[in-house]
């Protein structure tokens, strides 16, 4: 099986439609899939709902489908670095889930694995709890939270094989493999595809199953917060 | 404030939040202050250090020229690894905040309260950032401390008897520990554990709206 495709644009070919939800994978702009982004600008679909932990930066990850308007809502924990982000949502234009870090990530884990809720206790006594239904077990008080099904995961990996067996580097890995088991149908983008045979059956990170299309390119993997120490320190 | 009250500077605060850290343990640092701590971890205390991007023993910073677009710590920093650097993804990564295997985790603040809420994500009207991981970390690790400057630039407390800010998570905070002290919550209030270098306990009392017992 060869999940393959020429581009970015050949790889989503089919599956983009207005008023989508589609996950997404990074941690700030570590590990983002940026070739897949910028493809979905370049298709202008439009009124998205991207569950994503970061809403990019200005002109850089899901910073450019903010710029130009995609996105009707996001779900996200941190938004914090985006000035066109906070525009628009203060101005009440764009539509903002924030859900708790842990929270999103295992409604992403919870989804793909076919458990459409969960009891945690993070949020209990905030306005994340308000509307949401409350459980006691042994004597402490938890709330009901969904999983998140989407329409499209779209993740960024290190290493592929032909097969769509990906293995992550260092803390890209974040939101990765719980954003690609959420959605129906998966792309990836990554650095490298290997051939078959070539990656260790034992150190696969996320199984092929989760993964339908592959692409690769170059990525700009941008650093968005450079902090260095002075040689002499150590 | 030009009758400033002594105390503690960022890295003084950041020093005596190190003492808290206990030997063998795993621990989660917050942005800001929180960071800081790293840089104060008392000799023979060996703790390692999660960040809830992904990771398990987290180095320093790298010197320039080292830095990795793929290792980052929650602060989106760029880091170094450990010989006993451990990655994951963010589902494990909660999964253990969530399942008390993280002791302790130190965390900004910009309120907290008498009864241990802590408020440090939002800003009604004004700020939008998000909670991160920080909801998760007060509801799953072992012991919260909370570290921050007792009062505001105007000079308003901090540490109140009830948060007029989003909550984080409520009664969630064991140890405060400001520019001008170390406070515990404890049934009823809070209790002074420390004073900061030049704060009387009357200084103290005059920056804290909360209730001050024992």
């Amino acid at each position: 099986m060869n999940k393959e495709y020429a581009s970015a644009s050949a790889a989503l070919e089919g599956l983009l439609f207005d008023g989508m939800t589609i996950a997404s994978g990074g941690f700030g702009l570590c590990g983002i899939p940026e070739l897949l982004i910028e493809a979905i600008k370049n298709a202008g679909t439009k009124d998205l709902t991207i569950a994503s932990n970061n809403a990019g930066v200005d002109g850089f990850g899901l910073g450019v489908l903010l710029a130009t308007r995609q996105v009707k809502k996001m779900i996200s924990s941190y938004v914090g670095e985006n000035a066109e982000f906070m525009r628009q949502y203060l101005s009440g234009e764009l539509e903002l889930e924030f859900t708790p870090q842990g929270t999103l990530a295992e409604r992403l884990r919870a989804g793909g694995a076919g458990i459409p809720g969960f009891y945690t206790k993070t949020g209990v006594g905030t306005v994340i709890a308000e509307g949401k239904e409350h459980k006691d077990f042994n004597g402490q008080t938890y709330i009901l939270e969904r999983g998140i099904v989407a329409d499209l995961s779209i993740v960024k990996a290190w290493k592929a094989d032909p097969s769509g067996n990906l293995v992550f580097r260092k803390t890209a890995r974040n939101f990765n493999p719980p954003a690609a088991t959420a959605g129906k149908i998966c792309v990836a983008e990554v650095e490298e595809i290997v051939p078959l045979g070539s990656l260790d059956p034992d150190l696969i990170h996320l199984p092929g199953i989760y993964v339908h299309r592959l692409i690769t390119g170059p990525h700009e993997k941008r650093i968005e917060n450079r902090t260095t120490r002075k040689k002499e320190t150590l | 404030m030009a009758d400033a009250i002594k105390g503690w500077d960022r890295n003084q605060i950041a020093a005596r939040a190190a003492l808290e850290l206990r030997d063998g343990t795993y621990v989660n640092l917050g942005i800001g202050i929180p960071t800081l701590v790293s840089n104060y971890i008392p000799a023979g205390v060996n703790v390692t250090l999660q960040s809830e991007n992904g990771m398990l023993g987290m180095g320093p910073f790298p010197v320039e020229g080292d830095e990795d677009p793929d290792l980052i710590n929650a602060g989106k920093q760029t880091i170094t690894e450990l010989p006993q650097t451990a990655y994951f993804d963010s589902a494990q990564s909660f999964a253990m905040i969530r399942g008390g295997k993280i002791a302790m985790a130190i965390l900004g603040a910009m309120e907290v309260s008498e009864a241990g809420d802590l408020a440090n994500w939002m800003i009604p009207g004004k700020l939008v950032k998000g909670m991160g991981g920080a909801m998760d970390l007060v509801a799953g690790v072992g012991r919260v401390v909370v570290v921050m400057d007792h009062t505001s630039k105007h000079g308003e407390s901090k540490v109140l008897r009830e948060c007029t800010l989003p909550l984080t998570g409520k009664a969630v905070v064991n140890r405060i520990i400001t520019n001008l002290g170390v406070l515990d919550v404890v049934a009823g209030g809070l209790k002074i554990v420390e004073l900061a270098d030049g704060v009387s306990e009357a200084d103290l009392r005059a920056a804290t709206e909360a209730r001050i017992v024992g």
